[in-house]
């Protein structure tokens, strides 16, 4: 692991264990969480709840992985 | 019927649009030219050096197929809510993706793997599980790549056009050019792709609500119409919300197939032509946006309710170029159609690609010729890719289309097997090989049996139905359904975890793991670092 490689070899054994991938589980269960989303209203733009939030959760899943990406990129 | 003669202007759009794309795929062969394409790297994985836009390209033409398109929508407009778990299915995908699949880039790029198969072998010491993977993994393809023809022949319906000749031609020349310029051609194929099938779902979604009466009227007419009886079901057709039954399905289809699609060889074959491992890293966040995409084509199901379309026979794969059709002058509706048919000859492509690759280097090399050259390989990739595409066409042709449905059916089913040995094979080799062979076995019989319980009362079919299974199949007094796959994937777990726990105990003999910890993060080196900037080695020792 990466403690105990060689310093001149700084693109291998870095670990990739990092406390922001747990933002990574929010996009996962709350797209599968159905008695947030399975309604009729408030309808926005006349989309039934269940259309609009859905779609909404990909922007959700976006910030998500954009936000645990530019925490663990690696700075060398 | 449609008649060809009344769809001349949607026929020339369409033609030209295709025969772009064939020339596009012959020049492939030039474009980031390799010295030689007579290695794997090169033909098979576009020499692994794709950067952020082409990968881009590339993952959202293979994940998202012209089948997706046709498929998701008529399932929308036949049953309702039930069908738009392709949306939170193509959202939970990618964090998922994000761990696994940089962690899988990092092993193969390290080691040369092409396959998971490759990627097992090499971890798990075990040539027989390999092999399994290997075959599931083919399998699980071909079906796919037979549904893409199956898009076609949608499009092609609607234009009039019948027989099943331009469907030889249209995949004759994708065989040829796959053969010579390899992944670079679908890649290359990928921009125009993608570029008709945004600009076409952008203009359907301003276009065909504005002439409906807005989005009001439209879920409004999909309600009435979903809430009318089945008359072979006695119960309502379905309804534009899920119901106490198939919120279980809804949930365990979309894990499912989220867990299924990066284990599917062609999702890897795209991944693994990646330049680096921060170019897949990126994508995870860019590739959503096809998912955003997709719950808008999902949507065209209610507009075809809400415009009165009726398919084409039983046909309601047809119901999206009939809306089309319907909804646009004549010549962007050829657009569109070429939208969907481009769309089918991309994944096509990287499956056929993929397919052989995993015959290549987990048949082949393993047990017919252990001193295969790199040339070698190429060449038998080559040509057992345009045996995969000759045995797809056969399916559509000599089988019924509705075979290559429920051959996909179990598809998805079968990759989901390989999970415990490719996905957690990436954190963990604590599972036994002997135990994943055993727990792959195992997940394939449950999970087709399972299918073979399914009826479907629609088309009057016993068996394989569908992938909902009732829980009262298994005598459980519950109206509720639950995705036959990931029950079978469940099961795959539970025997392989017990197997290894009695494996372990009875002293049951290590297999070598080729692999370091260190490998699965690694990134690859600039290619020419500036000489004051670090000691670094260009790339990486021993690649």
């Amino acid at each position: 692991m990466s403690s105990s490689e060689p310093p001149e070899e700084p693109h291998r054994g870095h670990s990739d264990a990092s406390h922001w991938n747990w933002f990574l589980l929010i996009p996962i269960v709350i797209p599968l969480s159905t008695p947030l989303f399975n309604h009729d209203g408030p309808r926005l733009f006349d989309f039934p709840l269940f259309y609009w939030l859905q779609l909404a959760f990909v922007l959700l899943g976006v910030g998500c992985t954009a936000l645990v990406y530019t925490k663990t990129k690696r700075r060398d | 019927m449609p008649h060809a003669s009344d769809h001349i202007v949607e026929l020339v759009v369409f033609t030209s649009l295709f025969l772009l794309v064939s020339v596009m795929g012959f020049a492939a062969a030039r474009w980031r030219r390799a010295e030689s394409l007579d290695h794997l790297d090169e033909w098979g994985l576009g020499g692994r050096n794709f950067g952020t836009w082409v990968t881009w390209f590339l993952l959202g033409g293979d994940l998202y197929t012209a089948y997706t398109f046709v498929a998701v929508p008529a399932l929308v407009f036949s049953s309702g809510a039930i069908g738009f778990y392709a949306v939170p299915y193509t959202i939970l995908i990618y964090p998922l993706a994000f761990l696994v699949m940089t962690r899988l880039w990092s092993v193969s790029y390290r080691h040369g793997y092409v396959t998971p198969a490759d990627f097992v072998r090499g971890r798990f010491g075990s040539p027989t599980l390999a092999l399994l993977v290997a075959i599931t993994g083919i399998v699980a393809t071909m079906p796919y790549i037979a549904l893409q023809l199956i898009g076609i022949e949608a499009v092609l319906k609607v234009m009039g056009v019948t027989g099943h000749l331009p469907i030889i031609i249209a995949f004759l020349i994708l065989a040829v050019y796959t053969y010579s310029s390899g992944l670079r051609a679908p890649a290359l194929i990928a921009f125009v792709k993608d570029t008709l099938i945004y600009l076409v779902i952008i203009v359907a979604v301003i276009v065909i609500p504005y002439k409906l009466g807005g989005w009001g009227v439209i879920f409004g007419s999909a309600e009435q119409a979903l809430g009318q009886t089945n008359p072979n079901t006695g119960a309502p057709r379905g309804s534009i919300l899920l119901n106490a039954n198939n919120q279980l399905q809804y949930v365990t289809l979309a894990l499912g197939s989220a867990l299924a699609l990066f284990l599917y060889p062609h999702s890897l074959t795209s991944v693994l032509a990646a330049r680096s491992r921060d170019t897949i890293k990126k994508n995870m966040s860019a590739l959503p946006a096809y998912s955003f995409l997709l719950g808008l084509i999902a949507l065209l199901g209610y507009m075809a309710i809400a415009a009165g379309v009726k398919p084409l026979g039983k046909d309601t794969n047809t119901i999206v170029p009939s809306l089309f059709d319907q909804m646009f002058p004549d010549w962007f509706a050829g657009v569109a159609y070429a939208a969907i048919g481009i769309g089918a000859l991309v994944p096509a492509s990287i499956m056929s690609i993929a397919a052989a690759n995993l015959f290549t280097r987990n048949v082949y090399k393993e047990y017919l010729k252990r001193d295969a050259t790199p040339a070698q390989e190429a060449g038998v990739s080559k040509i057992t890719s345009l045996v995969v595409k000759v045995g797809a066409v056969a399916v559509i042709l000599f089988l019924d289309p509705q075979f290559a449905i429920d051959l996909q059916l179990i598809g998805g089913v079968l990759i989901l097997q390989t999970l415990p040995s490719v996905a957690l094979g990436v954190y963990t080799r604590w599972l036994h090989p002997w135990a994943l062979s055993t727990g792959l076995v195992a997940g394939l019989a449950v999970g087709i049996g399972m299918l073979y319980q399914i009826p479907n009362p629609n088309n009057g079919k016993d068996h394989f139905g569908g992938s909902a299974y009732k829980l009262s199949l298994a005598g459980f007094d519950s109206d509720k359904q639950i995705y036959v796959g990931f029950v079978a994937v469940l099961a795959n777990l539970i025997v392989t975890v017990l197997l290894t726990l009695v494996l372990r105990r009875a002293g049951a003999p290590e297999l070598p793991d080729a692999t370091q910890a260190g490998d699965f993060t690694v990134e690859r080196a600039p290619e020419a670092p500036p000489p004051a900037a670090s000691g670094a080695p260009a790339t990486l020792a021993g690649d």
